[in-house]
């Protein structure tokens, strides 16, 4: 029961769980952080931070995308200043090593299975698969699209889902069952997971762009608060699609590709009307209107932020919803799944 | 709208011919807004088959849907929301999402042919008004700015040039990207051919499945199969001719501890199969081994046989009070949870009306008693042991009516009982025989087969959808992240120096093409004559860009 490298598998798994954790626990500290690094900054005019970015190599850098929070070179209040560096890049830190504690509970929850496999059989796996996407794509777009302004939502939001993942959704490591050991499950699930995980951020980008474009509308004076921070419209707007016009191919190629071949190998044809295939198809024509809506006049904007929100709703309703409240799915992987998928006419 | 009956001299403003009508509706159905609204329309639609069962999905679970909603199954019934993927309401979706489609795309492949064969369109006259340009001057002659900025452009650029003025004054417009188009209209196109590909698969193929003893044999026509779905087009003539046998033993490896302990890891059937049965068996081809499993299907020429399920047939014989074999032979009996305690029903029909012995109850893989309960430990058929109702009566074979070979009519059936009025149970373990009450017959429990569960399916030109959708994927990939993108250059005279202007123009939409300007500016007046313009001459305004 223990493999080359001399680790029991029980230990793996002993492993893995503490990682998950250590991985919260660190998570939720980097919240602190960033809520200490973003209360600080009420204290500074937003007109003053903004113009004290400084001036990126490049003229080329995306505008607004060094919208982090940013102090006066020689502001008035030098404490505040360097409470915000400070506990920006203590954030920051943080959120790397709880990231790479997460990622060892992933390696741990594949290698204490007997035999090893890829850690996604069953919900408790999912979730934190996908929460990690999550901060990953976060932390790799973080410079590029300058995503700073999302890290107290981004740790919020894996704070939360870990939470979920431990307490309720817990289930002890077990072989995979026999429909699902096939490269299919690799292959098929990964890109469902690193989709899922893009499209959060996407819906996360989304949704600052309503509560932004609501705060604009209503013309509230938003000064020091962490609206009047975000970037502006044009460039939430962009970072929005840009995530999406990531995450629908991969989506395609899960739900459409890759997903119909495993089925047809697996379960004898390609479609079958399966539930979670119904909701995958639902998720990926309400993304294929969001990208036609940001080319339709009228639609542009608010409304194509908010199909991103229907979206991202569809998407985890099907992740979650259709296993516990449909009794037809063929994958109902969040009870035990049965060895036999038995169909009577 | 109006109607248009009274179309001619006296018509009133605002009326519309019928020509006119027809051709409003069919922009107002090819417009963007409306495949919006049908795509979402269609997103809608779906929602009612993912929560409630369909009938084509699962029968069974769509029975008893309808059982425990007595009120609800006729409104859903005449809705079509048991089986909503072949209601009309759902075919008007797509079939106009369909035309809409055409509509907009054949139009637009026209326009695309001629675009792609046309050069760059000229420099707009006044490039400042372009939200990203950027200006600056120089010494040099405007010929010889413009001659570097075509050789720069050229690259991953068409490009076209025109000079005006004496001294070289002129543009050149450089065009990247155009290939967007294209993947956007191979996207939609390949929708089509998915289309295509889906509806030949359903309307000529079919799907069966066949529940098989180990042991026995199939040979592919209709009367075999336990269940059939075929499609609308689907000839029973062109089923293949193959047959097979399901060699014993059956393997199943069962895991032994851990969380899922007593439940099967794997399990596989051994295969001997002839791709050709017909005639006598000397015509028939050689046969073939495969070793089936899950994830694993055989394929015999089109067709192909997939091992979805296992379980157990207990064998047993009933006998009525004269000792006549009413009923014999292995009983397909269905697991009901994952360690394959499973359910099963025995139906013997009596040598004289009313005399029918019905048995209904459970198998036991691995039967043990637990404070005094009975449990099954697990899926491995280390202890097998039956235990089942007996009935006597009319099972209602007789009378013409189908019934399920899995359920017990009880309407013309009474329970027996023991004597003394308590219940009577079968409880068998292989080798034992039980006596009836009242002398009713007997029931042997002899041993225990497994069976297999086979879904054979055929989907003909599947591999035409396949590759629509891979088509799909690579034109979506183009659309998205091809990015079309329009630059000009115009250089022209201006207090004895040249004023040398640059503009850019993202199609797309989405970039920022500042760093695109700056670039080009950059590589313009670094490749001069060596003396490049001062800083402070640079001019750029980004308020387009910058929100």
């Amino acid at each position: 029961m223990t493999n080359d490298l001399g680790i029991s598998n029980v230990a793996w798994e002993h492993l893995s769980n503490q990682a998950i954790g250590a991985a919260g626990i660190v998570y939720f500290l980097a919240l602190l952080a960033h809520l200490v690094e973003w209360s600080a900054l009420r204290a500074m005019p937003v007109t003053a931070a903004r113009t004290a970015v400084p001036a990126s190599a490049t003229a080329g850098a995306p505008p607004l995308a060094d919208c982090s929070p940013a102090t006066p070179p020689d502001g008035p209040d030098a404490s505040t200043r360097f409470r915000v560096e400070m506990f920006g890049r203590l954030a920051l830190m943080l959120t790397v090593i709880a990231c790479a504690a997460h990622f060892v509970a992933l390696v741990g929850r594949g290698m204490a299975a007997d035999p090893n496999r890829v850690p996604w059989g069953n919900m408790y796996e999912f979730t934190i698969s996908g929460s990690f996407v999550v901060v990953a794509g976060y932390l790799l777009l973080r410079k590029r699209f300058g995503l700073a302004w999302m890290g107290p939502i981004v740790t919020a939001l894996v704070v939360v889902l870990l939470m979920v993942a431990v307490l309720w959704l817990y289930a002890p490591v077990e072989p995979l069952s026999e429909a699902l050991n096939s490269y299919w499950l690799v292959i098929h699930v990964m890109s469902a997971i690193i989709a899922t995980g893009a499209f959060t951020l996407g819906g996360i980008t989304s949704a600052l762009y309503l509560v932004r474009a609501r705060a604009e509308r209503r013309g509230v004076d938003a000064a020091g608060t962490y609206v009047a921070r975000l970037p502006s419209l044009a460039v939430l707007d962009r970072v929005s699609y840009r995530i999406h016009a990531f995450a629908f191919p991969v989506w395609t190629f899960a739900v459409l590709i890759s997903g119909p071949i495993w089925a047809h190998q697996a379960w004898s044809s390609y479609w079958n009307w399966d539930p979670k295939e119904v909701c995958a198809f639902i998720t990926w024509v309400v993304y294929a209107a969001y990208l036609h809506a940001r080319a339709t006049a009228g639609w542009r904007g608010r409304n194509a932020a908010i199909l991103a929100l229907v979206g991202v709703a569809t998407l985890w309703f099907n992740f979650i919803g259709i296993n516990y409240f449909s009794t037809t799915s063929q994958h109902s992987y969040a009870s035990g799944a049965s060895a036999v998928s038995l169909r009577d006419r | 709208m109006t109607t248009t009956e009274d179309r001619g001299s006296d018509r009133r403003a605002g009326e519309l011919t019928a020509w006119e009508l027809l051709r409003w509706t069919w922009r107002q159905l090819t417009s963007m807004r409306t495949a919006l609204v049908l795509l979402l329309l269609l997103a809608l639609g779906a929602i009612p088959g993912s929560v409630i069962p369909q009938s084509g999905v699962d029968a069974l679970k769509t029975q008893n849907w309808q059982d425990a909603h007595p009120h609800l199954t006729p409104i859903y019934e005449k809705l079509g929301l048991f089986s909503v993927y072949h209601s009309p309401w759902f075919a008007a979706i797509y079939l106009l999402l369909m035309v809409s489609l055409v509509g907009c795309i054949v139009p637009r492949l026209f326009v695309y042919w001629r675009s792609f064969r046309k050069d760059p369109p000229p420099a707009p006259r006044n490039l400042t008004r372009l939200p990203d340009h950027a200006a600056y001057t120089t010494d040099e002659e405007p010929g010889v700015v413009l001659d570097r900025a075509a050789r720069r452009l050229s690259r991953g650029h068409r490009v076209s040039t025109s000079s005006s003025g004496e001294e070289g004054e002129g543009w050149v417009a450089a065009e990247r990207g155009q290939l967007r188009e294209a993947g956007n209209l191979l996207f939609h196109l390949s929708v089509l051919i998915v289309l295509v590909g889906f509806g030949v698969g359903s309307l000529f193929g079919y799907k069966g499945g066949v529940i098989l003893v180990v042991g026995n044999s199939f040979s592919n026509t209709l009367t075999q199969y336990d269940d059939f779905d075929p499609g609308s087009l689907f000839d029973a003539d062109n089923m293949e001719p193959f047959c097979f046998h399901v060699n014993p033993p059956f393997k199943v490896e069962w895991i032994d501890s851990g969380p899922r302990q007593g439940m099967a890891r794997g399990f596989e059937a051994d295969i001997t199969y002839r791709t050709s049965c017909r005639g006598d068996q000397s015509s028939w081809s050689a046969p073939e081994d495969y070793r089936l499993r899950v994830n694993h299907p055989l394929t015999i020429g089109g067709t192909q046989v997939f091992l979805i399920g296992h379980g157990y047939a207990p064998v047993i014989t009933v006998r009525d009070a004269q000792g006549h074999k009413l009923y014999d032979g292995p009983t397909i009996f269905l697991p009901e949870s994952s360690n394959f305690e499973s359910f099963g029903v025995v139906k013997a029909q009596g040598r004289t009306p009313g005399q029918d012995i019905g048995l209904e109850g459970l198998f036991y893989p691995t039967f043990a008693l637990i404070n005094g309960d009975p449990v099954n430990v697990m899926g491995d058929d280390r202890n097998p042991t039956i235990s089942m109702l007996a009935y006597v009566g009319d099972l209602g074979l007789s009378n013409g009516v189908p019934q399920s070979v899995y359920a017990l009519d009880k309407a013309g059936l009474t329970r027996l009982k023991k004597p003394d009025g308590k219940m009577f149970r079968v409880d068998l373990q292989p080798g034992q025989t039980v006596q009836l009450p009242d002398g009713k017959g007997s029931v042997t429990f002899h041993g225990v087969e497994h069976w297999t569960r086979l879904q054979l399916s055929r989907t003909p030109d599947v591999w035409v959808t396949l590759l629509g959708v891979v088509l799909a994927l690579i034109g979506l990939l183009g659309s998205l992240f091809i990015r079309p993108r329009r630059i000009w250059v115009r250089a022209r005279r201006s207090d004895g120096r040249t004023l040398v202007e640059v503009a850019a123009l993202d199609r797309s939409g989405g970039g920022d093409l500042t760093p695109v300007l700056s670039s080009v500016v950059d590589s313009l007046q670094a490749a001069g004559d060596g003396a490049p313009a001062p800083a402070e001459e640079v001019r750029r305004t980004e308020e387009g860009t910058r929100a």
